[in-house]
């Protein structure tokens, strides 16, 4: 029986064990769980992961949240090619600290983005109030700002020569606010081009395949039913205001 | 000796160094484990009160300027998840703190990796609006946006009991791993300024019993030391004269 993996790919975390399944060969059923339309409150869904979030995996009796989890689960599984995560003890602990360090900063400030200039108007009816929206673009300056300086510096991936998990979780994450309408690469000739080498090596097919619902999110977004977006505005309140 | 010149005698290639400032909870946690797997290494205090973080010396070894490091060498090494994956490599510690078995290793990967923006996250926060927000500011966070940290603090201290705990002794089963350090020093954050999180869960005080037993309770004491202080922080920050220079500096991290 094939790996089941639970995914929206609107989710950066999603998307990066989507494109790293993929891009191994490696065989699984993709089992759509639309967050827009609650699919993650379903009582299945529940037993697969109770905390109710994407992506989620399952191998036969063994349940797996926490997409940097998931895949190193499946590079141990699957054997993948060693630059994934080197088997190095220094190259491998590069890759890891991008792993802790990205939580809670691009993560939380680029995810942030795609709340305040599409989800937030939406759903509120109201634009984010103007400190904290410039608080937000500051904090996700610096998130790139550090990438670039610390991650990156003069290699063309984080863990150096080739391309690992690191380069594929911070991928996904760039991405979400350029679907929100925020343009990270301009002004940022090192990022783009390590944004063009990454998808060179998943492949532009693959990358593109991934990124295609998200880059039309905010299209999707706005022609929903706000009514039925009602029960993420605890968050929202919460978030902003 | 004789050397050519210009080499240096590198004495121990296998003793480590660690910048730690034990009131921060990553620090602990790696602190903890370098003690109790016997890693051979050289304390290096940073003292976050005096802003050393903050100076040029720090910022050369680590330009990120948080704590903890470690250097290995020439090889330096930021974010305690990497660093404690790091030592147990490194010094073959024993596998039940990072089983090589894959299930019960991706146990460990998932708690570590959910515990960022969870415990971590809503722990540090009471810490800082307990201990830290009232002398910066000259008044107490407004009750609100306490008792939202509250909140979730309760709500990741229920997923941590319902997920992650269970039935079991430990998170991932009969054997302590890196998971119950990391997750150990973070709940010890909040109790630092008085307000326990063991309270009125037994199950959770139960396995705090059992981690400390397991590290043994004098060097569980011994880091949790400056913590369980942690109502001196304000003094000593006032006393150094750090107040002005923190204020911007730390409001940022908790807008």
């Amino acid at each position: 029986m094939p790996l089941e993996l639970y995914l929206d790919l609107f989710s950066q975390p999603c998307r990066s064990v989507y494109i790293f399944a993929k891009k191994n060969n490696i065989p699984f059923d993709f089992k759509q769980t639309s967050l827009m339309l609650g699919d993650q409150h379903g009582e299945e869904f529940g037993k697969i992961n109770m905390m109710r979030k994407v992506p989620a995996m399952r191998d036969g009796e063994f349940c797996l949240s926490e997409s940097i989890a998931m895949m190193m689960y499946m590079v141990e599984k699957f054997k993948t090619p060693d630059h994934w995560y080197p088997a190095d003890l220094q190259k491998r602990a590069r890759v890891n600290e991008y792993l802790a360090w990205q939580h809670g900063e691009i993560r939380m400030h680029g995810s942030k983005m795609f709340w305040v200039n599409v989800m937030v108007p939406k759903i509120m009816g109201k634009e984010v109030p103007q400190d904290k929206r410039d608080d937000a673009v500051e904090d996700l300056n610096r998130s790139l700002k550090m990438i670039e300086e610390k991650f990156l510096q003069d290699k063309p991936f984080i863990a150096g020569d080739q391309i690992s998990l690191a380069d594929l979780v911070a991928i996904v994450e760039i991405v979400q606010p350029l679907a929100a309408g925020v343009d990270v690469f301009e002004g940022r000739p090192k990022l783009s081009a390590w944004k063009d080498r990454v998808r060179q090596k998943i492949g532009p097919e693959l990358f593109d395949e991934a990124h295609k619902g998200v880059m039309g999110a905010m299209e999707v977004v706005k022609a929903l039913d706000s009514s039925k977006l009602q029960g993420f505005k605890p968050r929202i309140q919460k978030m902003f205001f | 000796m004789g050397l050519p010149e210009g080499q240096t005698l590198q004495l121990d290639t296998m003793t480590v160094e660690l910048f730690l400032d034990l009131h921060s909870q990553p620090c602990r946690a790696v602190y903890l484990f370098a003690k109790k797997a016997n890693i051979p290494f050289e304390y290096k205090k940073v003292d976050l009160a005096s802003g050393e973080q903050y100076g040029e010396e720090f910022g050369q070894i680590s330009m990120v300027r948080k704590v903890p490091v470690l250097r290995d060498g020439d090889f330096i090494l930021t974010e305690s998840i990497a660093i404690l994956m790091y030592l147990a490599e490194k010094f073959s510690t024993p596998d039940h703190w990072y089983p090589a078995e894959s299930q019960k290793r991706a146990r460990v990967n998932e708690y570590l990796s959910w515990q960022h923006k969870a415990i971590r996250e809503s722990g540090s926060k009471i810490f800082w609006f307990r201990a830290m927000v009232p002398l910066l500011t000259g008044a107490p966070v407004d009750q609100e946006r306490m008792d939202s940290a509250v909140e979730d603090l309760t709500s990741s201290l229920t997923i941590f009991e319902e997920k992650f705990l269970q039935k079991t002794s430990f998170i991932i089963g009969q054997d302590i791993s890196l998971a119950d350090l990391v997750a150990i020093v973070e709940l010890m954050q909040p109790v630092g300024t008085g307000l326990d999180v063991f309270e009125g869960r037994p199950l959770l005080g139960e396995w705090r019993d059992r981690v400390k037993k397991e590290l043994g309770e004098s060097l569980f004491d011994e880091a949790h030391h400056v913590i369980m202080h942690a109502h001196t922080l304000p003094q000593e920050l006032e006393d150094k004269g750090m107040l002005e220079f923190l204020k911007p500096r730390l409001k940022k991290l908790f807008n």
